[in-house]
């Protein structure tokens, strides 16, 4: 599936709850399941500090795709990252760079990715598509 | 005994909903709400007579003027000090130790020796650090025991001839902790050491007395005590503030202007170059007038009722800690859910309508102390009810279940 067939059925799923609780119920599970990082890569230098929770990012190239696997310290944050990853991860490099995070508005989720919200989540989006330009320019 | 249905009426905030719930508004130590009448005072400033002050010859300018001068003696009164000159507007609790600490960077040599407390806010804390790396004073920390106290003892120890600054917050915003100033400022003038209390978490609580604690600086803030943001004062000693030089250069800080030579003005406009927050100045001597009307042993009675009321049902909940459980606190109740972050309870009980505070508070040595990323900080002040405080236990109980 590409990035938006992606989206949208993340759309399509948050549709069927009916309240917050729901929704915020769905993302904690997704966040303990949320195939955690290796822990060699759990270092400083994949860190995100937020100033609320932390964040840890790692990419790696397969093929001509990227697989990014993550972790954070706080749950829901952590559901957040599980859906980030699902939409980026294993998707080519100019892909990843093209495509934008509007989906997370539509499923009630936006306040989470607010700048002023130090959970780390818009410096990891940001850290992603780094990632995707690196590895863009090493394919080429 | 408090009429809480008359004072609540005096916020229209708390008639607000917060994600279709009444809103608990339990942030108070970040910021207090503020009452319908500082409200009408900040209307009837832009509705009627906005002005510069000090210097039109004007009527709004005098208008203006008088009003702001007025609220500085409300706050001179307020704070027991011997003269309206030794009140400083500023921006702030910031501000205001900000311009201590840069006024000492000429009044210090290297080995000289500063000490704060392990309960500082980073506000009190980085300005000071920075006047050591400029001057090459030495930091010297007051640490804490596991209640969130500090070890006196240890105090004593690190009290030397060249100790020359002691500051001190006078509460601790992140555990609640009362700090014993009057035993600090003693000791620390017995050895000729300046002392700066940071009142900013002390002034919605309780009525400090500068003459009596004889304390050479005090600072605080309006917002914490039903004022605007962006407004604040310093108090200091007129031997001190005359000692100190400018903080910043501009106008009405000035007595004389020339190209070879200027001279300053005298006390307070030394430290209040360029037009000042003359609205938020009002409003402060109003939010003043406010809390005094409503009389603050009333209102340090009722929220230690608060306090126990919130930590004894709080504490009924299986696996939550509270941080700071010194014998002498106000209404700050810091906790953790085990095993859960701090971020997660904060974001469930936002969805209930819930304003708490969660993370490091500013307070990141104190974190690292109790080995936690941080925690989730209910704060109460004299508008709040226990019917409130059951909606947070409950709300806490819910965040535990749907985040276990």
């Amino acid at each position: 599936m590409n990035i938006q067939e992606i989206q949208n059925e993340i759309i399509e799923e948050f549709a069927m709850f009916e309240d917050w609780e729901e929704r915020y119920q769905y993302m904690i599970d997704l966040g303990k399941d949320l195939p955690l990082i290796n822990a060699q890569y759990k270092t400083e230098d994949n860190i995100i500090k937020g100033c609320q929770s932390k964040v840890w990012v790692h990419a790696e190239l397969e093929g001509d795709k990227i697989a990014f696997t993550a972790d954070s310290d706080a749950i829901i944050t952590k559901g957040i990252i599980a859906i980030l990853i699902r939409v980026f991860s294993n998707q080519h490099p100019k892909d990843i760079l093209e495509a934008n995070t509007d989906f997370i508005d539509q499923i009630g989720l936006k306040e989470h990715l607010s700048p002023t919200r130090a959970n780390g989540l818009v410096s990891m989006i940001k850290q992603l598509k780094l990632y995707a330009i690196a590895y863009q320019t090493q394919l080429q | 005994m408090l009429d809480l249905k008359k004072i609540r009426a005096d916020f229209p905030i708390l008639k607000r909903q917060v994600n279709g719930k009444p809103l608990v508004y339990f942030d108070n130590a970040a910021t207090s709400q503020t009452p319908q009448q500082v409200i009408d005072v900040i209307v009837d400033y832009y509705s009627n007579y906005n002005a510069n002050i000090h210097r039109g010859v004007h009527t709004l300018s005098q208008e203006a003027t008088d009003k702001y001068e007025a609220a500085r003696h409300t706050i001179q009164k307020h704070f027991n000090a011997a003269h309206a000159h030794e009140i400083i507007y500023t921006s702030g609790t910031t501000h205001s130790i900000n311009l201590v600490a840069s006024g000492f960077s000429s009044l210090l040599q290297k080995g000289d020796e500063i000490i704060v407390s392990a309960l500082e806010h980073h506000s009190n804390i980085v300005p000071w650090q920075m006047l050591c790396e400029k001057t090459g004073a030495i930091l010297k920390v007051i640490p804490m025991n596991q209640d969130g106290e500090l070890v006196m003892t240890e105090y004593d120890k690190l009290l030397n001839e060249n100790t020359k600054l002691v500051f001190v917050n006078h509460i601790s915003n992140a555990l609640g902790t009362i700090n014993p100033i009057e035993e600090i400022i003693e000791k620390a003038h017995q050895v000729g050491a300046a002392v700066l209390i940071d009142g900013a978490q002390a002034c919605p609580h309780v009525k400090p007395d500068v003459q009596a604690l004889d304390v050479d600086f005090y600072v605080a803030s309006a917002h914490k005590m039903c004022g605007p943001t962006g407004v604040g004062m310093l108090y200091g000693k007129e031997t001190w503030l005359n000692k100190l030089p400018p903080y910043q250069g501009g106008g009405e800080m000035i007595a004389e202007v020339s190209f070879t030579k200027t001279t300053y003005a005298g006390l307070p406009h030394k430290f209040e170059a360029g037009t000042p927050n003359i609205c938020g100045g009002i409003a402060f001597g109003a939010a003043i007038d406010y809390m005094n009307a409503i009389g603050f042993d009333a209102i340090a009675k009722y929220e230690h009722e608060l306090l126990e009321y919130a930590t004894k049902a709080l504490l009924e909940i299986e696996g939550l800690k509270i941080y700071g459980t010194a014998k002498n606190k106000t209404s700050v109740v810091s906790f953790n859910l085990e095993g859960i972050h701090p971020y997660d309870v904060g974001t469930i009980l936002d969805k209930l309508g819930i304003a708490v505070r969660t993370g490091h508070h500013c307070a990141q040595p104190i974190m690292e102390y109790f080995k936690i990323p941080g925690t989730v900080r209910a704060s109460f002040a004299f508008y709040n009810t226990k019917e409130e405080i059951d909606t947070l236990v409950s709300g806490v109980k819910k965040a535990k279940m749907m985040l276990s």
